[in-house]
C-alpha cells in the first residue's frame, strides 16, 4: 500500500509567501527608482549598487558566521538596500552607502535577531545614522547630471529654502513665490531632495501597486497623509506667513517616500487597523511638528524612528476587535 | 440588499468546486462494512449484535451509553463477522461492528418510496424520541447528536431555526447536491424540527457560490410561512456554527457559551435531510452524501454512501489512487482529517473523501514570522495567532489564557494565509489542550 502523510488541519499553505511579498514591494519601488536614476545618474546608479550589495553582505555574514543560518528572505534586504539608496542625497559618496548599509543592517536589524526582529525599520535607522553623523554630506543638494540631462534643481530642497527663509524672518508665500515651490512641482519630479523623493507620481504608482496586490494595507500611509494635511491646513490658516500650506507640506520632501514605503513595514509597524490608525496619525503629527518647530527642515525619518518605538505597546493595547467581548 | 456575512475575520481560499457538476450516485452497496461506534461526539454506542447475528439495513445494533451518545444502526443487511477495535478515520482504535454483506434486505417499517411526505404528525417529544433513535448527528462534521440540539434547556429559548447550507469548505460540493436535488426534504426536515424546538421562523443560509442551491430552495419553501433563504456572501468559515449566527442575526454566542444562548439553534442541511428520513419516513440514518474530489484524481462524484463502506472501495470506484497522490482527506482541507489507513471506513460526519498531492499539500519549512499581521486580520474569532504562536512556544500558559486561546475554533484561517508558512494552528492546538487541561483542573478544585 502506498504510504499516505498525516498532518493536522490546515492541509495547504498560502502561495503568498514571504518572498512574493517582498517582491511585490521591490517592484512598487520600481517606478521611483527608475525615475530618479534619469534624473541622477551613475551616482544614483552607484549609490543604489552599493547599498543593495553591502546590506545583502553584510546579513549574510552575520547570519551565516554568527548563526549558522542563510539570509531568510534576500527580498527583503534587497528592500532595505534599495530604500536607503532612495534616502541618500543624490551627490553623496558611495562610502556614505556602505557605512548606512553597515548601520542599517548590522545594528538595526542583526543585533535585534534578524528578519521579523527589529524595533527600527532599517532603512531610517541608516539614514538618521548617516544623518547625524555626516551632517554636511546628507545636507548637501548639489545634483549630479542625469541621464536627462536636466539639473534645473540644484541646491536647497524646498523644504531647507522654506526653513531658512523663515529663519531669516521672511513670509513663508513670499520664499514659495520667490523659489517657484508650488509643491505641484515635486508631482511630476522637479524637486531636489534626496534620491527617491524626486518623482510623487512614481511614488503614488507604486502605492497603487502595492495596495492592488494586497501587499498592504491602506491605513497607514492615508493617517499620515491625512493627518499632515490637516494639522497643516490648521496652522497655515492661523498664519500663511509663518507657515507652509497642505498641498506644499504633502508633496514636498520624503513625506511620500516614508508614508508608503517605510512606515508600513510590516515588522516595525502595528498589526491591527486601529493600531494603523493611531501609528499613522503619530507619525503625521511628528512630522508636522518637527517640519515647523524643529531646527531640522525635514521630519519623516525621526517620526518614523520614534513611533516604532510605540509600536510594541500599540500592540499591546490595539487588541483586535474579539468575536465574544 | 447585500449578501450577508460574518464581521470578523475570515479568508477566501480558492474554491475548487469541481464535483459540483456531478449528481449524485448511488455508491454499490460493499462487500463488507464495519461501523464504528464513536460517530457522534460524546460517548460512544454500546454494540448489542454479536459475531454471527444476522442484521437487516436500519437494525439498531448499538445503544447509546451516556447522555451525550447516539444509537448506530447497521447500514446493510448480512451476517457479523466480528465485534471488535478497529482503526477508524482519524486514526483512533474503536469499537467496530463488522459485517459481510448479503442482499440487501431493509429492517421492518422503513418507508421507501420517493413521495415526500409533508404531513408532520407527533408532538415535539414524540418527534425528538423518533429523531435520537434513528441516530441522528450534526452531519457538518462536528457529529453533535442532533436530538440533544432539539432540546434545549428549559430556561433557554430558542428563537431561531439556521440552516446551513453554506458548504465554505473548498472542495466539497455534498451539500450543494443535496440541496439541489432534495430541496423539499430538506424544508420537511426543517419544519420537522421547527416543530420540535417551537420556533417559528427558520432560516436557510446558503454561499452565494450555489446559485442552482438557492433557487431551489428558494422555490421550496415558498409554501410555508415563516421560512426565509438567504444568500450569503462567499467567505470561509461562514458555515461554522458562531460565525453563521453572527452573518444571520448579528447576534454573538458568549467566549464558553452554547448557541442557544443566542436563541439559535444550527442544524447542517444534510441533518435536515436525514431528520425528515427518520421522521418521516421511518429510515435510520444508515447512508450520506459523500464527495469524492481531488484535482489527481481521473473523476470526481458525489456518492450517495452506506455508512461503514471503506474507503479504498471508494476510491476504487473513481480509478483508484494516483501516482503522486499522497494525502487523502476526510473532510475539507481547511478542517478536514488526513486519513491514514484506506481501510477505515465512512461516518455519519464524513462530508468529503478528498486526495491531495504532495505539490498540493507540501509544508514548506518554517520562516521567520514578519509580523505582517495577516493571521490577526483573518482570525474570525478576533484572537492573534502570532502571539500564540509566541507565547505557546514559551509555554506562557496564562499569558494565553489572557488573550482567549480558548476561543479558538480551529478552522485554519490563520494557518493558511501565513505567507512564512509557520504552522500556528499546530502551536495554537497543542497550547489550547495545555490551557484546557489547567482551566478543568482549576474548576475541580
Amino acid at each position: 500500500m502506498s504510504r499516505l502523510i498525516v498532518s493536522p488541519s490546515p492541509h495547504f499553505q498560502s502561495p503568498n509567501t514571504t518572498r512574493v511579498l517582498m517582491n511585490d514591494v521591490l517592484i512598487a519601488l520600481a517606478p521611483a527608482t527608475v525615475v530618479s536614476l534619469l534624473f541622477y545618474g551613475w551616482n544614483a546608479l552607484l549609490l543604489l549598487a552599493v547599498s543593495v550589495v553591502s546590506c545583502i553582505l553584510c546579513e549574510f555574514v552575520i547570519e551565516k558566521y554568527l548563526r549558522g543560518r542563510n539570509i531568510p528572505s534576500i527580498s527583503a534586504t534587497v528592500i532595505t538596500g534599495v530604500l536607503l539608496a532612495l534616502n541618500l542625497p543624490p551627490a553623496a559618496p558611495w562610502w556614505i552607502a556602505l557605512i548606512g548599509s553597515i548601520a542599517a543592517i548590522g545594528i538595526a536589524k542583526m543585533c535585534f535577531g534578524g528578519l521579523g526582529q527589529n524595533i527600527f525599520n532599517p532603512a531610517i535607522f541608516g539614514r538618521v545614522f548617516l544623518l547625524v553623523s555626516f551632517p554636511v554630506i546628507m545636507t548637501n543638494w548639489a545634483a549630479p547630471a542625469g541621464w536627462l540631462g536636466v539639473d534645473a534643481f540644484s541646491g536647497a530642497t524646498p523644504l531647507a529654502q522654506v526653513n531658512e527663509g523663515l529663519r531669516a524672518g521672511i513670509p513663508a508665500s513670499q520664499i514659495i513665490a520667490e523659489n517657484g515651490l508650488t509643491g505641484w512641482q515635486a508631482f511630476f519630479g522637479a524637486a531636489g531632495g534626496s534620491v527617491g523623493e524626486v518623482s510623487a507620481l512614481a511614488l503614488l504608482i507604486g502605492f497603487v501597486y502595492l495596495l492592488v496586490r494586497r501587499v498592504i494595507k491602506p491605513h497607514i500611509p492615508l493617517t499620515i497623509l491625512a493627518t499632515v494635511a490637516l494639522m497643516t491646513t490648521i496652522f497655515w490658516l492661523i498664519s500663511p506667513d509663518k507657515f507652509t500650506g497642505p498641498v506644499f507640506n504633502l508633496l514636498s520632501g520624503g513625506l511620500l517616500l516614508g508614508a508608503i514605503f517605510m512606515a508600513t513595514d510590516y515588522v516595525t509597524s502595528p498589526m491591527t487597523n486601529w493600531g494603523m490608525v493611531i501609528y499613522g496619525v503619530l507619525i503625521g503629527v511628528l512630522t508636522v511638528l518637527i517640519r515647523y518647530f524643529g531646527s531640522y527642515p525635514e521630519g519623516v525619518s525621526f517620526a518614523i524612528l520614534m513611533a516604532n518605538m510605540a509600536v510594541p505597546l500599540i500592540n499591546k493595547y490595539c487588541k483586535p476587535k474579539r468575536f465574544a467581548a | 440588499m447585500k449578501n450577508k456575512t460574518f464581521a470578523i475575520g475570515g479568508v477566501h481560499p480558492a474554491e475548487r468546486k469541481m464535483a459540483k457538476d456531478a449528481a449524485i450516485e448511488v455508491f454499490p452497496l460493499p462487500a463488507k462494512v464495519a461501523i464504528s461506534m464513536a460517530q457522534h461526539l460524546g460517548a460512544p454506542a454500546s454494540p448489542v449484535v454479536a459475531k454471527g447475528d444476522k442484521v437487516k439495513v436500519g437494525q439498531v445494533i448499538g445503544t447509546p451509553t451516556g447522555f451525550v451518545s447516539g444509537f448506530v444502526h447497521s447500514s446493510v443487511s448480512g451476517t457479523v463477522t466480528a465485534v471488535e477495535p478497529r482503526a477508524d478515520l482519524a486514526g483512533n482504535k474503536v469499537m467496530h461492528v463488522c459485517i459481510d454483506v448479503e442482499g440487501d434486505e431493509y429492517a421492518e417499517g422503513i418507508n421507501l418510496s420517493g413521495r415526500v411526505e409533508r404531513d408532520v404528525k407527533g408532538t415535539p417529544e414524540e418527534l425528538i424520541e423518533k429523531i435520537k433513535a434513528a441516530g441522528v448527528v450534526g452531519m457538518g462534521g462536528a457529529t453533535f447528536p442532533t436530538h440533544i440540539k432539539l432540546a434545549p434547556p428549559k430556561d433557554k429559548k430558542a428563537e431561531y431555526l439556521i440552516i446551513n447550507g453554506c458548504e465554505c469548505e473548498p472542495y466539497v460540493t455534498a451539500d450543494d447536491r443535496l440541496m439541489r436535488e432534495h430541496p423539499h426534504e430538506i424544508v420537511m426536515g426543517a419544519r420537522v424540527m421547527a416543530k420540535a424546538l417551537g420556533v417559528e421562523t427558520v432560516i436557510i443560509a446558503v454561499e452565494e457560490n450555489k446559485p442552482e442551491a438557492f433557487a431551489a430552495l428558494t422555490e421550496a419553501t415558498l409554501r410555508y410561512i415563516g421560512f426565509y433563504v438567504y444568500k450569503m456572501k462567499k467567505k470561509y468559515p461562514q458555515g461554522g456554527e458562531k460565525q453563521l449566527i453572527d452573518a444571520v442575526t448579528g447576534r454573538r454566542v458568549p467566549s464558553g457559551g452554547l448557541p442557544i444562548d443566542t436563541g439559535c439553534v444550527v442544524q447542517n442541511v444534510a441533518t435536515a435531510y436525514a431528520v425528515y428520513q427518520a421522521v418521516q419516513k421511518d429510515k435510520p440514518l444508515i447512508e450520506r452524501v459523500m464527495t469524492v474530489t481531488g484535482d489527481c484524481l481521473k473523476e470526481r462524484k458525489n456518492y450517495l454512501v452506506r455508512i461503514g463502506t471503506p474507503l479504498s472501495a471508494i476510491l476504487d470506484s473513481v480509478g483508484g489512487l494516483p501516482d503522486g497522490a499522497v494525502k487523502v482527506i476526510s473532510g475539507g482541507p481547511m478542517m478536514g482529517k488526513a486519513v491514514a489507513n484506506l481501510e477505515a471506513t465512512t461516518q455519519k460526519g464524513s462530508s468529503c473523501l478528498l486526495v491531495l498531492t504532495a505539490k498540493q499539500t507540501a509544508r514548506t519549512p518554517e520562516q521567520p514570522c514578519i509580523r505582517c499581521g495577516r493571521c490577526t486580520q483573518a482570525c474570525p474569532m478576533g484572537l492573534e495567532p502570532w502571539l500564540m504562536n509566541r507565547l505557546g512556544r514559551a509555554g506562557d500558559t496564562d499569558a494565553l489564557e489572557e488573550n482567549k486561546i480558548y476561543d479558538c475554533i480551529e478552522c485554519g484561517c490563520c494557518q493558511s494565509t501565513c505567507p512564512a508558512h509557520i504552522p500556528l494552528l499546530d502551536i495554537v492546538r497543542t497550547s489550547k489542550a495545555d490551557v484546557m487541561k489547567i482551566i478543568r483542573s482549576r474548576a475541580k478544585k
